[in-house]
C-alpha cells in the first residue's frame, strides 16, 4: 500500500447527505441491479435465449398437438408465454435479494443514509426494466413464427402494460420470500412451489375448459389466469371487460398488500 | 470535547438468550476503542447497536450525540461500517463499488471520482480498478469493503473483525491505514479476537465476555491489573544470584533458577527502581535485567478463565442466535 495521507474525515454531519432521496437512491441502486444482469451470465440467459426458445418451443413442439377453437394456436398461446416468462422472471427479485442478504449487502446498505424504500424499489424497477426488454424480444420473435394479434395497437400496448404490470407485483411477492430465506438457492426452491401450479393451473397454454371440474374452479379465478385472459382479449380484439378489471385489481391488490409487507421485512432484517 | 461514542447500560436478548446484559463504555473522540472479546461475547451485537441495524431492548447508545434510535438517519451519516464479511458487490468493479455507496451517501459526483481515486491508491486496488470484484482475492475484497466504509469520510468508522480471514502481510497493512485515519482525525471502533491487534492499535481497550463487560483500560493498565509484571534479573555467577534472591525478597516474590531470578511484582516501573536501588547499594551486578509484562493473552485467561480463541458451548449457542436474527 501506498503511505500517503488519507482526506480527514468530516467532522459536520451534512444534513443534506443525512436526509433520504428516495428516487435518487432507488435509481443508484437499480443501475447497480442492470449492471449486475448484464454481468450476470445465468441472469442473461434467463432473459433473452430462454423466452426465445419458449416461444419456439410451443409453437412447433406442442403447437401441433393443442387445438383452441376458433383462434390460430400461436395468437392463443402468445399472452400465456409473455404472462408464464414474467411470472418465472419475478423469482429473480427475490433470489437477488437473498444473495444481497446472504452475502452481506443489505447490511452494508442499511448502514448507510439511504432511503429505506430504495433497495426494494430499485430492484423491482431494475426487475420491470428487464421484463420490458423480454416482452418487446418474445414480441418480435413471436411475429417472425406467425403471431398475427388482431387487436387495436393501443389495446396491444395496455396488454403488454398488463403483462409487465402484473410482473411487478408479482416482485413484491418474491421480495418478501426472498428476505425471508437464507440464500438465493433456498428463494428459488421456496418459490417454485407457488409459481408451477399457478402456471400451469391457468389458462396461459390450455383452455381451462378441458380441464378436470375441481381444478376449473381453481384455474379460472387465480390471479395467471385473470391476466392471461385479460391479455388475450386484448391482442385478440375482444372487448376490453371483466378480465381487465379483475386483472387491474389483483394488480393493485398484491402491490398494496405486499410492498409494505417487503419493506417492514427489509427494515427488520440482516 | 464529548465522547465519539457512547454506550451505556445496552441491553439485546435473542429469544432465552440474553446477547448484552448492560454494557456501558465511551470512546473519546479521535482515539480508538478495542472491543475484545471471544466469539459470542456480544462485540458484533454493539456494534450492530451503534451503526442502527438493531434496536436496543434497554440502555442508551449514541453516537456524535445522536440516538441510534430516534436520530438513527444522522447517525448513518456520521459512521461507517465494514463488517465481518465482504460486503461487496462482485459484478461490479472497484471502481463502481466506491461510485455505489458514494451516491447511497448522497456525495457529490466530482467528490465521489476524487474521493475514490484516492482510496483506490490508499488501498493498493489502483492497478485492479476497473477488474469485477468476482476476480479478486480475499485480502482485496476485504480491503475494498473497508475502503468502501469511508468514501463519504465519516467521522466515526466501525470495524468488526477487520483482519479476519487476512494474511499476515494483509493485516499490518490495515493496521496502517487505520492509524492513519486515526491520525487524520477518525474515531475507530474496532472488534477483534486477535490481542495483538488490540494491543497495537487501541488507546483503550473493553474486553467483555458473555454480554458484560469484564474490564476497561488501556493495554498496560489490562496488564496491571494482572498484578504481576516480571522482572527478570541475570547474573554471571550462583553466589551473585543467592544473594540477591535474598536482597530482592523485600521487592516482591522472588522464584530463582539457576543463575536467573524472577521477581513477580504488582508495580513494574517503580519496583524495577528498587531492584536496582538494592543492587546498587549491595555491589550486585546483574548480566542482564528486564521487565517483562504479561501478555494480553494472560490477562484474558486471568478475566475470563478460558483463552480468546476458546469457545465454551453456551457461546457458540448465543453465537448462533445473533446469525438467526
Amino acid at each position: 500500500m501506498t503511505t500517503g495521507a488519507i482526506t480527514a474525515p468530516d467532522l459536520v454531519v451534512d444534513e443534506r447527505r443525512a436526509a433520504p432521496h428516495p428516487i435518487a437512491d432507488a435509481l443508484t441502486i437499480m443501475w447497480r441491479n442492470l449492471l449486475n444482469l448484464a454481468r450476470n451470465p445465468q441472469l442473461l440467459v434467463f432473459a433473452t435465449i430462454q423466452p426465445v426458445i419458449f416461444v419456439l418451443m410451443f409453437r412447433y413442439v406442442f403447437g401441433g398437438a393443442i387445438r383452441v377453437p376458433g383462434v390460430p394456436y400461436v395468437d392463443y398461446l402468445m399472452p400465456g408465454i409473455f404472462v408464464q416468462t414474467v411470472v418465472f422472471g419475478s423469482l429473480t427479485t427475490g433470489v437477488g435479494l437473498a444473495e444481497d442478504l446472504h452475502k452481506g449487502l443489505i447490511e452494508r446498505f442499511r448502514s448507510l443514509p439511504m432511503a429505506r424504500s430504495a433497495v426494494l424499489v430499485g430492484r423491482t424497477l431494475a426487475d420491470l426494466l428487464r421484463n420490458l426488454f423480454v416482452v418487446v424480444l418474445m414480441s418480435v420473435v413471436g411475429l417472425i413464427v406467425g403471431w398475427r394479434p388482431s387487436g387495436s395497437l393501443p389495446a396491444i400496448i395496455f396488454g403488454v402494460l398488463l403483462v409487465l404490470g402484473f410482473a411487478y407485483s408479482l416482485s413484491w411477492v418474491f421480495a418478501i420470500v426472498g428476505l425471508s430465506a437464507r440464500d438465493g438457492e433456498t428463494a428459488q426452491a421456496a418459490s417454485f412451489p407457488i409459481l408451477a401450479p399457478l402456471v400451469f393451473a391457468s389458462s396461459a397454454f390450455v383452455p381451462v375448459s378441458s380441464m378436470p371440474g375441481w381444478l376449473q374452479a381453481f384455474a379460472k379465478h387465480q390471479p395467471v389466469s385473470v391476466v392471461v385472459n385479460a391479455v388475450r382479449d386484448l391482442t385478440l380484439g375482444h372487448p376490453a371487460g371483466s378480465n381487465t378489471v379483475q386483472a387491474l385489481l389483483w394488480i393493485g391488490g398484491i402491490i398494496a398488500v405486499c410492498a409494505p409487507i417487503a419493506v417492514a421485512r427489509y427494515r427488520q432484517v440482516a | 470535547m464529548p465522547p465519539a461514542i457512547l454506550v451505556e447500560n445496552l441491553e439485546k436478548r435473542f429469544g432465552d438468550v440474553q446477547a448484552l446484559c448492560g454494557v456501558s463504555f465511551e470512546v473519546p473522540a479521535q482515539s480508538v476503542l478495542g472491543l475484545l472479546g471471544p466469539n459470542g461475547a456480544g462485540k458484533t451485537t454493539t456494534v450492530r447497536i451503534l451503526t442502527t441495524l438493531l434496536r436496543p431492548d434497554g440502555g442508551r447508545a449514541e453516537v456524535l450525540g445522536h440516538d441510534v434510535t430516534r436520530d438513527d438517519r444522522l447517525v448513518r451519516a456520521s459512521i461507517g461500517l465494514a463488517g465481518q464479511y465482504a460486503a461487496v458487490d462482485e459484478n461490479l468493479t472497484a471502481h463502481e463499488n466506491l461510485r455505489l455507496v458514494g451516491r447511497l451517501t448522497h456525495v457529490e459526483e466530482p467528490e465521489i471520482k476524487r474521493r475514490s481515486d484516492e482510496l483506490l491508491d490508499r488501498f493498493d486496488l489502483l492497478h485492479a480498478q476497473n477488474r469485477l470484484v468476482r476476480t479478486y482475492s480475499g485480502g482485496m475484497r476485504r480491503r475494498l469493503d473497508v475502503a468502501a466504509a469511508l468514501v463519504h469520510r465519516p467521522p466515526v468508522l466501525f470495524l468488526d473483525e477487520p483482519t479476519t480471514g487476512l494474511d499476515p502481510q494483509g493485516r499490518t497493512d490495515l493496521w496502517a491505514v487505520i492509524e492513519d485515519l486515526v491520525d487524520s482525525g477518525t474515531t475507530v471502533l474496532l472488534t477483534t479476537q486477535y490481542l495483538e491487534e488490540a494491543d497495537r492499535l487501541a488507546r483503550n481497550i473493553v474486553v467483555i465476555d458473555h454480554g458484560t463487560v469484564i474490564a476497561e483500560g488501556t493495554s498496560a493498565q489490562l496488564k496491571a491489573r494482572l498484578g504481576s509484571t516480571v522482572i527478570e534479573v541475570g547474573f554471571s555467577d550462583d553466589e551473585s544470584a543467592k544473594s540477591a534472591a535474598e536482597l530482592l525478597s523485600r521487592v516482591g516474590a522472588v522464584t530463582r533458577d539457576g543463575r536467573c531470578l524472577r521477581v513477580s511484582v504488582s508495580d513494574g516501573a517503580k519496583s524495577m527502581l528498587e531492584t536496582v536501588r538494592a543492587l546498587d547499594g549491595a555491589n550486585l551486578a546483574p548480566a542482564t535485567m528486564a521487565l517483562r509484562e504479561p501478555t494480553l493473552d494472560d490477562v484474558f485467561l486471568a478475566l475470563t478463565g478460558h483463552t480468546a480463541e476458546e469457545q465454551p458451548e453456551a457461546d457458540e449457542k448465543r453465537e448462533r442466535e445473533e446469525e438467526a436474527s
